[in-house]
């Protein structure tokens, strides 16, 4: 299930909602991205997408991740538009019988959200704005999918 | 063949749609790939070359899947420009 929102959402509820509904689930996992303020100057993230394509691009990388491992249930959320350093960007989760594929799965997502889900990102704060320039390692980790 | 036009939405987003200065446009091009736009486009104004000075700066999605800038635009109806992707 995806839900690409502007709105904040509460991660814990979220993930309590998930596991609620997930199924036969032994193993649930999740990851919760949050905005950081590592020089202690950003006002806030202004986070574009492109709406034709984001619901599209996800749903692929959930349908892979559900084809590679034995999920019982599987959960993205991703806000755009304005958000303040502390607030909740995303949230992955994924529900399997076993530890590892809820692991697994959870890190594959989020490689692929990182390079792969049209979202960009842009600092503004005490010292202008900017855009977050994608990092090489992160393209890098796909490669071990 | 010269001549056969097509009529194509281009949008663009992130630093790409800041330096040329709009999101969306109405194109009529007579390129055969991604390539041969990014060359019409980057003929246009400085802004639009500044904006295709350096590919490898960019991506480009076909009818919103990702591509190369080899791939056809026979049939396209949307192509997107943008930096590579910061999600998650």
């Amino acid at each position: 299930m995806l839900s690409v929102q502007e709105e904040a959402f509460d991660a814990g509820e979220a993930l309590n909602q998930f596991t609620a509904g997930s199924g036969a689930a032994g193993a649930v996992v999740s990851f919760t991205g949050i905005v950081r303020d590592d020089s202690g100057s950003l006002d806030y993230m202004e986070i574009e997408h492109y709406p034709a394509m984001t619901e599209k691009a996800i749903a692929a990388m959930i349908d892979e991740a559900t084809s590679r491992w034995q999920l019982t249930a599987c959960r993205v959320i991703h806000r755009f538009g304005r958000l303040e350093p502390g607030e909740v960007i995303m949230m992955v989760a994924t529900a399997s019988r076993h530890r590892q594929a809820a692991f697994e799965a959870a890190q594959y997502l989020m490689d692929y959200l990182k390079s792969r889900a049209p979202f960009w990102k842009k600092e503004v704060g005490k010292d202008g704005e900017s855009w977050v320039e994608s990092k090489q390692h992160d393209e890098a980790a796909l490669t071990r999918w | 063949m010269t001549g056969m036009k097509m009529q194509l939405d281009v949008v663009y987003f992130a630093w790409v749609r800041e330096r040329i200065g709009l999101g969306r446009e109405a194109v009529e091009t007579e390129a055969h790939d991604v390539a041969g736009l990014v060359g019409e486009l980057a003929a246009r104004e400085e802004r639009y070359a500044l904006a295709f000075s350096d590919l490898s700066a960019l991506r480009v999605a076909v009818d919103q899947e990702l591509c190369d800038f080899d791939a056809p635009l026979a049939g396209a109806r949307e192509v997107a420009f943008f930096p590579p992707m910061t999600g998650g």
